[in-house]
């Protein structure tokens, strides 16, 4: 039994050197096609060394512009990477049967990476071999750092479209379309208290999650400028998120008028067929995770009725470019579009009006036409599906209002 | 080996190993030469690093489960330790040191931390044999990775805050860092991981294994795995060796998990990477390459690493293509069958060639 073992280690050690040399081979072709355009990454005066040498392979010397996009379109997240892709090739078709960016069609490539830190790094590298020039991701907010990282180093244009956490652009090629954590905390904190809703109020929220305890921090911070009372704070995690009387029992009994859940749909769908089962009716209030908790299966949508939400997007808007989106994704791929797919359609339209300000060709390398991008991004102005003028800080942040909305009939209604 | 005509006969021990140290080396040099002419696509060439880490834990576990014969699932929880210990370090002393030696020092914090981690685990767990052992493990594993989630940790100019809570209870100054933010993690750790660094860190690793099972240490370690009663009347200290065994194993996966955190600039304990799924990959690693076969858990290590991202042009399908993939592979090289006729394969194609009897 021993002797064949030789046999087997030598399959397996020639299985990978194999697999080194197709690795080698996809990079040989675009080192040959980058050899044609070295006056152009040379022309990339302020380039770093690092990302001129990985300029090459970011130009693919094709007559398309390559846009990447990074997410989870496996696993417990899918449901936003899936969303985020749809969105974005929806967008990408649009823009490509009206006449590309400046004449130019685009090729959009999606890959996957489990809602893992690393796995976004090697969807990252697989997109770069492919010859991206920019990119549209990563979908969630670890990934986004960890690839904000790589892109900072590449100098590649990074426009993330949900990305929340405060380190998503903590460089100066990265961008963003949704609010900021800490932004989204602290504006519903302030219209809590501007609007006068509520003078006692209990918040839950998901200590395992970043999008959830970031909103929940800034929310307590701002809090102590605000004329209301946090009386109970008490968190989840992934481990216990189904049954949550005890949190709502302790709301409860501190005499909360007001519940704030910084969390996404699923959960506070539970929490509020428990909250109606404990026969406790304050006022929820939520943020952008909580849009498309009126499409949540089984669930009784009059127990939403009151809800409030500050979103930046609702599916059932009136205006006529949400209707468009909306009716158009249904076609398409059979379901209404979240919050994700919003951010990810004006993420393509963003880059799409900032392209056409910079004049970005298919020949720029990825250093050149970042340097252009980033030029370009604060001085577009955008009407997309989350906010109407938007406008992007060279810090990378979206300037935009978020909108509260209320269920009323079984329907968001702005207030 | 059974000739003895040549003064510089290894004895087959020996050369086993050095054939293990060669292939490292020899994929050490490849890759070097690849990247030197540029011929590397920047897909592997980010996976050199995550492929060094994957083999070091391999490899680390091979040494519990293997020679030590105790099946743990609750490796990726020593990973994880190692990996916010040396993160932490890092945070703290960056820029108050050189980087090679901060980098060094994070290291060495890295597995003496996670060893530390498996002494204190081992005592309790080892008391326990077989399947028993194999759950208590896993449950370490999650208590690790749950309560780096709720720990906080922030500096200001006063000191160090901790708080099990949240960061606002830290209170922390006007000039205050939170480097531990609970589910958030530590974000923005200095890229120091290198594929030097992780080659070098793997040989280090191959060189304390292979030599603890060819010392007399070793030898009874192997004892208590292939007979528990015999190896205690013969006077080895049973508790000894098996926490000797378990914490260098535990050490070692702190250092992989060190290089883990110094690759990527976020470091969150989530179930993928520090739950019990990442710990049962490990062993499916050590299973595919041969139980208590050092080299086989390289090479699976490599393979299995690489083909979820070899096979992206699948899209979705990829995760259904490598679980087949997996399966065919256990049963070709494992099933009694399979064995047989590769036997038989082995006898008919190649009984010409000389193959040296007695050579593992």
């Amino acid at each position: 039994m021993k002797k064949y073992r030789k046999i087997i280690s030598a399959v397996m050690a020639s299985a990978m050197v194999a697999t080194l040399f197709a690795g080698c081979g996809n990079s040989g072709d675009s080192g040959s096609s980058s050899a044609d355009n070295t006056a152009a990454a040379d022309n990339a005066a302020d380039n770093t060394a690092a990302g001129g040498e990985t300029a090459a392979a970011g130009n693919n010397g094709g007559t398309t512009i390559k846009i990447g996009g990074v997410g989870p379109t496996t696993g417990s997240a899918a449901v936003y990477g899936i969303a985020v892709q749809n969105a974005a090739q929806l967008a990408v078709d649009e823009i490509n049967a009206a006449g590309g960016i400046n004449g130019v069609q685009i090729e959009f490539k999606f890959e996957d990476d489990e809602c893992d830190a690393e796995k976004s790094v090697n969807a990252y590298n697989t997109l770069k071999d492919w010859g991206m020039q920019m990119l549209v991701g990563a979908v969630t907010s670890g990934c986004s750092v960890a690839v904000s990282e790589k892109t900072a180093e590449d100098n590649m244009f990074q426009l993330t479209p949900s990305g929340s956490s405060v380190d998503c652009v903590k460089y100066d090629n990265s961008f963003r379309v949704c609010f900021s954590d800490p932004n989204q905390g602290m504006a519903s904190a302030k219209y809590i208290g501007e609007n006068a809703i509520a003078s006692s109020v209990a918040v839950i929220y998901d200590s395992s999650d970043i999008y959830s305890s970031g909103i929940y921090e800034k929310f307590v911070a701002e809090a102590a400028n605000q004329p209301f009372e946090i009386v109970s704070a008490e968190a989840f995690t992934a481990d216990s998120k189904t049954d949550f009387s005890v949190q709502l029992q302790k709301a409860k009994d501190a005499g909360a008028e007001l519940v704030f859940l910084p969390i996404y749909y699923t959960e506070a769908s539970l929490i509020l067929s428990q909250s109606s089962t404990l026969g406790y009716a304050p006022i929820f209030f939520g943020c952008d995770g909580l849009d498309g908790i009126l499409n949540v299966e089984n669930f009784d949508t009059s127990l939403a009725e009151g809800v409030m939400l500050l979103t930046p997007f609702a599916a059932d808007a009136q205006d006529e470019l949400t209707q468009n989106f909306v009716s158009a994704y249904k076609e398409k791929f059979g379901d209404t579009p979240n919050q994700f797919a919003a951010d990810a359609y004006d993420a393509v339209y963003a880059i799409k009006a900032a392209g056409e300000k910079a004049g970005i060709t298919p020949d720029m390398d990825m250093s050149s036409m970042c340097e252009a991008m980033k030029a370009a991004m604060p001085q577009i102005s955008l009407d997309g599906l989350t906010g109407v003028g938007m406008t992007w800080d060279a810090s990378g942040e979206p300037n935009k209002d978020p909108k509260a909305v209320k269920i009323t009939d079984g329907a968001y209604t702005a207030m | 080996m059974n000739k003895k005509n040549s003064k510089f006969q290894l004895n087959k021990t020996t050369k086993s190993n050095f054939i293990t140290y060669l292939l490292v080396i020899a994929i050490y040099l490849i890759v070097q030469i690849l990247l030197a002419g540029g011929h590397m696509s920047s897909l592997m060439e980010g996976l050199l690093v995550p492929l060094c880490i994957y083999v070091m834990l391999a490899v680390s576990l091979n040494l519990t489960v293997g020679i030590l014969g105790e099946l743990s699932l609750g490796h990726a929880g020593f990973m994880c330790v190692g990996a916010f210990s040396g993160a932490f370090f890092s945070k703290c002393m960056q820029g108050a040191m050189p980087d090679g030696i901060r980098f060094l020092l994070a290291l060495m914090i890295g597995a003496v931390v996670a060893g530390i981690f498996g002494i204190l685990i081992g005592i309790p767990v080892l008391r326990l044999k077989g399947d028993y052992l194999a759950i208590v493990t896993l449950a370490f594993g999650e208590i690790i990775k749950n309560l780096v989630n709720v720990l906080y940790i922030g500096r200001d100019k006063n000191g160090f805050h901790f708080s099990m809570k949240d960061s606002i209870s830290l209170h922390l100054e006007e000039d205050g860092e939170v480097i531990i933010n609970g589910a958030q993690g530590i974000t923005g750790t200095p890229h120091d991981a290198s594929f030097t660094v992780g080659i070098i860190l793997i040989l280090i690793s191959l060189a304390i294994i292979l030599n603890l099972i060819h010392s007399r240490d070793g030898r009874a370690i192997m004892s208590i795995r292939d007979n528990r009663i015999a190896a205690e009347s013969v006077g080895i200290h049973i508790t000894k060796y098996k926490l000797m065994a378990f914490s260098i194993s535990a050490a070692i996966a702190g250092v992989a998990g060190v290089l883990y955190a110094h690759n990527l600039s976020t470091l969150t304990a989530l179930p993928k990477n520090f739950g019990y799924n990442m710990s049962i990959m490990i062993l499916v690693y050590v299973v595919l390459g041969g139980i208590g076969n050092i080299r086989g858990s390289i090479i699976s290590a490599v393979v299995l690493t690489l083909l979820p991202e070899l096979l992206r042009g699948l899209s979705d399908y990829r995760m259904l293509i490598y679980a087949i993939v997996l399966i065919a592979m256990m049963l070709l090289n494992w099933s009694p069958k399979a064995i047989e006729w590769k036997e038989r394969v082995r006898e008919k194609y190649f009984s010409g060639l000389k193959f040296k009897k007695g050579v593992k």
